[in-house]
């Protein structure tokens, strides 16, 4: 359990516009040195709270607190020590990759990254004369790390990070941002990318409809709301359902073209399946587990799908 | 202002980087001026006065408003797509202050506006009618006045346009009738009461009046009410503008 203090303390906050609530009372601490991950589906209010903290909106209601500065307030005090990565951000179309480093570092006050260890850490060394616009849609958000990481900042928010990304592209990026953990920093980012969430926040808050449904460590919020456990097997023996079925954890056990897949509750379903097979001699061609993940978590508690 | 005078050399450096962009701004003004040159000295006899006038002076004004109104359409697109882009939200994360994003931009206009005079009127010196000598760094200032007040209405501009696609069009639309009644072809004398009370409503009008002047060598102190009108309209619509800038 990460004891250290909070370096981002979130009080009832509220933010509408016009008629439609963004944020309708969200509450919430980032300890020191953890990555904390907002959440939810499209239009749940992950980025307007976000931005609430980045001191680029203002809230309607409730109180909020960076490195105990007010982020409205104090947001020029503030700005050089947090990096900002923003969802759907563009540069100039023909700005080279070293200029744009260059031009963030000379905006802050205080000590700077090298530029240049920078890029090369972010794989761009090799893209340092290049334009913005040449740039692939990985190297551009690799680009914006480094644009947020330029002064050191002892706070980096990520938004929507590896969105729009191919599959290994979000990869080498997931590993940066636990090199930005490893540095010693905090890390507040939003994604609606479930396995994200459960590869590299420490702890997640499910945030539907601008409210905060639960929060904790991946781990616990699935031990927590999803006890059931699913073993997939491929058998030919006829006697095997009524075998499982007799089973007092299972729930459900279903039968289609040779294969058996048996619901229950608990972490021990599993052990108890392969000792009923092993007691009863079972031939099994196939065995497979499936565990309940933060995806399951969501429906669970929101009682609907992310994606929805 | 910490990032100021980066930025400002970035953009001019960005600006240089479009080649279309920065030939066509250049290129147009010259072509003006020699095809009005052309005219002026081959096609019209010299005797009429009124012609001449209108050669010796009007044209180079008109170029010099020409290359004024450029930088306020170019002022406008750059603002509307940098903010469509999430490029302005992009810079407001940084400590960077919102008025050196917009101050880097008005200058870097401003010292296009002054390269691409002199580049005209050295390209196309030789199609200029003049009677006597010019006061070229009075009329480079009196442009570079004129330019920034017209800048300051572009920024309203910027402030109202819902999408870049929209910048040049709107721009279009509100410049290039102030140009029509400021007096450049038609002296405004010969228009109605009502006309001329419209016509003092124009920026455009007063920078017409001051460029038409300071060309002919008349001194400043005779153009007092033009530069306080100008001020005036850039002190208005600087402080409109911040009221109703959007970032995003």
């Amino acid at each position: 359990m990460n004891t250290a203090k909070p370096v981002i303390e979130v009080s009832n906050v509220r933010k509408r516009y016009g008629s439609t609530i963004a944020v309708a009372d969200v509450s919430f601490e980032v300890k020191d040195g953890e990555i904390f991950g907002l959440i939810g589906p499209n239009g749940a209010g992950k980025t307007t709270t976000m931005e609430c903290v980045e001191g680029l909106r203002t809230p309607d209601g409730g109180s909020i607190k960076v490195l105990g500065l007010d982020p409205f307030r104090d947001s020029y005090q503030l700005r050089d020590r947090i990096g900002i990565q923003l969802q759907e951000a563009q540069l100039q179309k023909r700005i080279k990759v070293w200029e744009a480093v260059y031009l963030w570092s000379s905006l802050y006050r205080k000590q700077k990254s090298d530029g240049d260890l920078l890029l090369a850490q972010l794989g761009l060394a090799d893209k340092r004369d290049a334009r913005f616009m040449t740039l692939s849609g990985g190297q551009k958000q690799r680009l914006f790390i480094a644009l947020a990481l330029i002064t050191d900042p002892e706070i980096v928010f990520l938004d929507e990070l590896t969105t729009g990304l191919d599959p290994q592209s979000r990869r080498a990026i997931w590993d940066r941002v636990r090199d930005i953990r490893e540095r010693g920093k905090t890390v507040l980012m939003t994604t609606h990318l479930m396995e994200e969430a459960e590869r590299l926040c420490d702890r997640v808050a499910i945030i539907d409809h601008g409210k905060i449904i639960d929060i904790d460590s991946p781990e616990r919020l699935v031990n927590r709301h999803c006890l059931e456990r699913t073993v997939d097997l491929a058998t030919e023996d006829e006697a095997a359902e009524t075998v499982f079925r007799s089973m007092p954890q299972v729930t459900n056990v279903a039968r289609n073209n040779g294969r058996l897949t048996i619901r229950g509750n608990g972490e021990d379903l599993v052990t108890n399946v392969i000792r009923c097979l092993s007691d009863n001699r079972i031939r099994v061609t196939d065995f497979r587990t499936i565990l309940p993940n933060l995806e399951d978590v969501f429906i669970k508690v929101t009682g609907h799908s992310i994606r929805d | 202002m910490r990032g100021l005078g980066n930025l400002i050399w970035l953009e001019l450096k960005i600006f240089f980087r479009e080649p279309m962009g920065a030939f066509g701004t250049v290129v147009a003004p010259v072509l003006v001026l020699m095809m009005f040159g052309r005219i002026g000295t081959r096609v019209l006899p010299r005797a009429q006065s009124a012609a001449t006038a209108f050669f010796t002076v009007d044209v180079p004004v008109f170029v010099a408003i020409l290359i004024a109104i450029n930088a306020v359409a170019s002022l406008v697109a750059i603002v509307s797509i940098y903010r469509e882009g999430g490029i302005l939200k992009r810079l407001s994360t940084t400590p960077l202050k919102p008025h050196t994003i917009l101050t880097a931009h008005v200058i870097v206009k401003l010292i296009l506006t002054a390269i691409t005079l002199v580049l005209t009127f050295l390209l196309a010196r030789n199609s200029i009618l003049t009677q006597s000598k010019i006061p070229l760094a009075s009329f480079m200032a009196a442009v570079l006045i004129s330019t920034l007040s017209i800048l300051s209405l572009g920024f309203v501009i910027a402030s109202i346009v819902p999408t870049a696609r929209f910048a040049q069009p709107i721009t279009s639309i509100i410049l290039y009738p102030m140009v029509a009644v400021s007096g450049l072809f038609i002296p405004l004398s010969s228009f109605s009461p009502t006309f001329i009370k419209v016509a003092h409503l124009m920026p455009l009008t007063y920078a017409v009046s001051l460029l038409q002047g300071i060309w002919r060598g008349q001194p400043w102190g005779a153009h007092v009410g033009d530069i306080f009108a100008l001020a005036a309209v850039f002190f208005f619509c600087t402080a409109l503008s911040t009221r109703i800038f959007r970032w995003q």
